[in-house]
């Protein structure tokens, strides 16, 4: 944040971390800040992957071995979790947790670093960095999910089975409007608390970082005993909140990851 | 919260993230890893293997060292007796040829006594021709009296 006359309020502060970068209006904006950050992410890192993968050797290098141990760690978690036949479940898994996790990751770089680069290097006024607080992020992935459980559902369980299920369970054929209220809660709740989940978690996570920064930038209208206790305080708070933030992204992606296993192992078998 | 266009952008990502897990990351890993498996168990089946030849070697060494001592054993018996039949025979031959040289020399012994009769024998004659010769005071023509000499010295 810029220091000087034209220094921003508090509230000016938050509210310009807040927006996106965006083309476009009402639904038909797009944040363009969300979708290059993640994709941008999602090339590296799968590319990463994809390097590490081409040039994988039997005995393996540090950095094969660190892509392996997280792709087994997700394949086991796939094995021990879906136990239908299925050649998408484990690269899906592999994609949310990798993607997931890396785009939290951007929440630990400090909150003022990539907008700051945004407006010096391509002028740009908005740059929300962290692209899973984003909304549309967090609702794309689970959305996607909740289609994939509808096609695993038919799948394996074939149109009529899948009919049968969502009329019959649980309390059988004869209370079938109350089996069919209750089925379509139960699958819109997974979309809906799949996505704000994680929105929810890196929002709140992001807004405290930025509430942190702000004890940083209180020189600026503070005498100096005040703001030199001001920028401890900012130090010491980051430091904790970055490394509980730590705790927080892994767990995100990892809970994301999981709960797509589950919903998808649950709609390949009958209840 | 704003739910907008952007969704489908992140969808399309996703969408592509996915794929190319699915058709060029995951397989890699998938080769790799079992390859790695297979070579490990193969590892362990041939350690499993060695381990079971060295087992078997040490049996069969122990096997030849058992024959050999054996054998051993038998070359030495063998080796003993042949000794003792060699002592044996050498002991017989000595005692023959012992033998044969005191028979030998009781042969040379009574030759010598027959030979040593023979000229006694002899002189006995002489003496006893000289002695008639003696006696009688007169010649004795050997020449006629041979006979009669040849004659008393075969008696004496």
């Amino acid at each position: 944040m810029a220091a000087g006359a034209t220094a921003p309020t508090a509230n000016e502060y938050i509210s310009h971390h807040l927006v996106n970068l965006s083309v476009g209006d009402g639904f038909w904006r797009v944040h363009l800040d969300t979708l290059i950050m993640s994709g941008l992410i999602g090339v590296v890192v799968f590319g990463l992957m994809w390097l590490a993968g081409r040039r994988a050797k039997l005995v393996p290098g540090k950095f094969q071995a660190f892509v392996e141990i997280v792709v087994e760690m997700i394949d086991t978690q796939v094995r021990d979790t879906f136990h239908a036949k299925s050649e998408l479940v484990t690269p899906l898994a592999i994609t949310v947790f990798v993607w997931v996790f890396c785009m939290n990751a951007i929440d630990l770089i400090p909150v003022d670093f990539i907008p700051w680069i945004a407006e010096h290097v391509f002028h740009q006024q908005h740059w929300k960095a962290v692209p899973t607080t984003d909304p549309n992020a967090t609702f794309a992935m689970s959305l996607t999910v909740f289609a994939l459980i509808f096609v695993f559902n038919f799948r394996f369980k074939g149109v009529g089975g899948f009919l049968h299920e969502v009329l019959a369970a649980p309390f059988g054929i004869w209370l079938a409007p109350v089996n069919l209220a209750l089925r379509i809660v139960e699958e819109f709740a997974k979309p809906i608390s799949l996505a704000l989940r994680l929105f929810g978690n890196m929002f709140a996570g992001e807004v405290l970082f930025i509430l942190i920064a702000l004890l940083a930038g209180a020189w600026v209208w503070s005498s100096p005993v005040a703001s030199g206790v001001s920028m401890l305080a900012h130090v010491i708070l980051s430091l904790g909140w970055g490394i509980f933030h730590i705790l927080i992204i892994t767990l995100q992606a990892f809970i994301f990851m999981m709960l797509t296993i589950v919903y998808l192992s649950m709609a390949s078998e009958s209840h | 919260m704003n739910i907008n266009a952007t969704l489908f952008g992140q969808v399309i990502w996703f969408a592509l993230f996915i794929w190319f897990v699915m058709k060029v990351v995951w397989p890699y890993f998938q080769r790799i890893i079992a390859e790695r498996q297979k070579t490990i168990a193969d590892g362990l089946a041939a350690a499993e293997r060695g381990r079971q030849e060295l087992e078997s070697a040490g049996q069969r060494a122990q096997d030849s060292l058992a024959e050999a001592r054996s054998r051993a054993a038998e070359v030495i018996a063998l080796a003993e007796k042949r000794a003792a039949e060699i002592v044996e025979e050498a002991k017989n031959a000595a005692k023959a040829e012992g033998e044969r040289l005191i028979a030998g020399a009781k042969a040379e012994v009574e030759q010598q006594a027959t030979r040593a009769k023979e000229q006694l024998r002899e002189h006995v004659a002489a003496l006893a021709v000289a002695g008639a010769g003696k006696i009688l005071r007169r010649e004795v023509d050997a020449k006629a009296h041979a006979e009669l000499l040849a004659q008393l010295k075969q008696e004496l």
